[in-house]
């Protein structure tokens, strides 16, 4: 099948491949609940902040998506998808279209299918994954740094100069921690790594970074094997 | 410019049903969640008489229960890493007001941080993390209250999903027999500013420094009630019902002049992958929709929000702003923050606000604070830590 413009984007890439990242996203159990039609009132569009600074509309992914476009699909997948705010201000839509929710399946296709975007997106991003995955929080004290936050002023700088200081003279127990947001058990650790192995996670982190699946997978499964746990025998009870 | 030439029609989906069904009401969330738990599917956690509840109502007019003692609490990690005044402040009114709650270490995050960000993850895992804290608060004996606006609306979207959807309730079990875990799934789902919403009379009835001459902007979390709406609260009495209460109801209650502005329903720009490695747009966002419109329209003392994103965007991104002469520096902090202040809390032990960006002196002073007095106080503690004197700042030492 040919490309809708004649100039469109991506005429290398067979129709077929197009068509099977397509598919894997009308596949996913929530898609039957995102899109009802478009009124095409723009009022979506008018809601999203990435509309404002990027060349970016939900309207556009509703209305794509909906019509089964799968070239402009698989041109959003690659050029549009990382610009959404995730915000869901879209979901003011009056045919109670989720935009948003579209966009988030439309990410985890293009990180499962490692997609080259999707890399080059999430390059400086890795730090983060490699902090949720092993620690339980998202964002730590100890990434206060100017170099990671040059654009927040000196008092990143007096953050980090008096980082361990300050932390202890916070007064509920569980903060006075650097490396975590807060003091999360080991025990609980491991369980939600246990979560992202049994569900598939640790594959579409390797799709995406491979050195970044290679750490993340030694130093977690060594602990699992000092605290005893038997991966086999837990993998057969989800199987 | 003449239109591109169409070289073919768009396929169809012709196979597609557009079946358009009204959202669930909250009322009927909780039955579906009963008649699973009859059905031996879950146990729902249930909001019990230990817990003290009143009722709020939400945006379609349901009663939502709002525990108010004997709380656990799912902390937030933007709020705990970056901005901790935030979470002590709510521990500190619970503590002022005399109540019981419990902060556990068998607490992860939602996780939704990274999925929003990242994509980094699915349906059964993101579901399976929020179970698995649900579970341990159900263990703890204590009804869970969440901190952050996005686990409160990225776990209404894991009930929605585990509410419509057998098979992905099947994947959520096995994972917790693999665990050793019970599949639980609490009554309501509770954000911290409910908890604060509810409790405005009585943190007003304690309040000791007068904020009659402070005039407050809020900025409302999306994730609090633009994602699955329905059980966010409202109030007839504030903005005649239209838009959410939480935060502006608070301010009231206190005394401060709540000031529109034009975009009060943007976001802040927070982005979630943006904040972290795409600021340029965080930045522009937050201070040119924002807070500039708050300067040029209400010219506020104070911004006040009810999530960690939104402190941290608004605020942090200010000083990049004024670098290029913007009309910026408007003090941003939580909810919590504002009312332990009101409640003679110290601005530095308890509400940490040398970790914000934006000078807080001059909003400091027209509370009636000597911020010089208070930050030699803070340094005292911070030196005796750093001599080994003490390990820790405790509680008794705020």
């Amino acid at each position: 099948m040919e490309p809708i413009y004649a100039d469109a984007k991506y005429q290398e890439v067979p129709y077929a491949e197009k068509k099977r990242l397509f598919d894997e996203v009308k596949a996913d159990l929530r898609f039957e609940t995102q899109l009802y039609g478009c009124y095409e009132c723009g009022i979506c569009v008018a809601a999203c902040p990435s509309a404002r600074f990027y060349d970016f509309s939900p309207r556009v992914f509703a209305q794509v998506v909906s019509r089964e476009d799968v070239h402009t699909f698989y041109e959003l997948l690659n050029d549009s998808v990382w610009d959404c705010s995730q915000c869901f201000s879209c979901t003011c839509c009056p045919r109670q279209n989720n935009p948003g929710g579209v966009i988030t399946l439309m990410r985890e296709v293009a990180v499962n299918n490692g997609l080259k975007s999707a890399k080059d997106a999430l390059k400086a991003y890795s730090r983060i994954i490699y902090k949720i995955m092993s620690t339980g929080t998202q964002v730590a004290p100890d990434m206060l740094q100017p170099d990671f936050f040059p654009d927040w002023g000196p008092d990143v700088q007096q953050v980090s100069a008096n980082l361990d200081v300050w932390r202890r003279a916070i007064p509920p127990e569980t903060m006075h921690t650097v490396e975590l947001a807060w003091d999360v058990s080991e025990k609980t650790r491991l369980e939600l790594y246990l979560i992202w192995k049994l569900t598939g996670n640790l594959e579409m982190i390797e799709n995406i970074d491979e050195g970044l699946f290679m750490i993340l997978e030694e130093v977690m499964e060594e602990l699992l094997e000092e605290h005893g746990y038997d991966l086999e025998e837990i993998e057969s009870v989800v199987e | 410019m003449s239109p591109l030439p169409i070289v073919h029609e768009p396929t169809k989906a012709k196979d597609r049903v557009f079946d358009r069904k009204p959202p669930l009401t909250d009322a009927e969330y909780k039955e579906k969640l009963f008649a699973l738990e009859e059905q031996g599917e879950l146990i729902v956690h249930r909001i019990g008489e230990a817990q003290k509840a009143v009722e709020l109502e939400t945006k379609t007019g349901h009663k939502k229960k709002v525990p108010l003692d004997n709380t656990w609490h799912h902390k937030s990690c933007g709020q705990c890493g970056h901005i901790p005044g935030y979470s002590t402040a709510i521990f500190w009114l619970i503590r002022q007001l005399g109540l019981t709650y419990h902060d556990p270490r068998d607490q992860t995050s939602c996780t939704a941080w990274n999925y929003y960000a990242s994509a980094t993850s699915n349906a059964a895992a993101q579901a399976a993390v929020a179970v698995r804290n649900f579970a341990q608060a159900y263990e703890d004996g204590y009804f869970p209250i969440v901190h952050c606006g996005t686990s409160f609306g990225h776990y209404k979207e894991v009930r929605e999903e585990l509410l419509h959807h057998p098979e992905l309730r099947a994947q959520v079990r096995k994972i917790m027999d693999a665990l050793g875990k019970p599949m639980v799934f609490p009554e309501e789902i509770v954000h911290y500013s409910e908890w604060v919403h509810a409790q405005r009379h009585a943190i007003a009835g304690r309040q000791v420094r007068d904020f009659s001459s402070i005039t407050a902007t809020v900025h409302p979390a999306c994730h609090y009630h633009k994602l699955v709406v329905e059980d966010a609260v409202y109030d007839r009495e504030l903005y005649d019902g239209q838009r959410t209460a939480i935060v502006s109801g608070l301010v009231k209650a206190l005394g401060a002049k709540v000031a529109d502005y034009s975009t009060w329903h943007d976001c802040c720009g927070f982005g979630f992958r943006h904040i972290l490695v795409s600021r340029d747009f965080s930045r522009s966002f937050a201070t040119i929709r924002k807070i500039e419109r708050m300067k040029e329209e209400a010219d506020p003392d104070v911004t006040l929000t009810h999530d960690t994103g939104c402190v941290t965007t608004l605020d942090k991104s200010q000083f990049a702003a004024k670098a290029h002469n913007r009309n910026v520096g408007i003090p941003v902090m939580s909810d919590a923050q504002f009312a332990a202040l009101a409640m003679g809390a110290h601005p530095y032990k308890v509400c940490q606000l040398h970790w914000h960006g934006v000078d807080m002196k001059p909003l400091l002073e027209l509370m009636g604070i000597d911020h010089q007095a208070a930050w030699t106080e803070f340094e005292e503690q911070a030196r005796r830590i750093e001599a080994g004197e003490i390990e820790y700042m405790t509680w008794e030492d705020c």
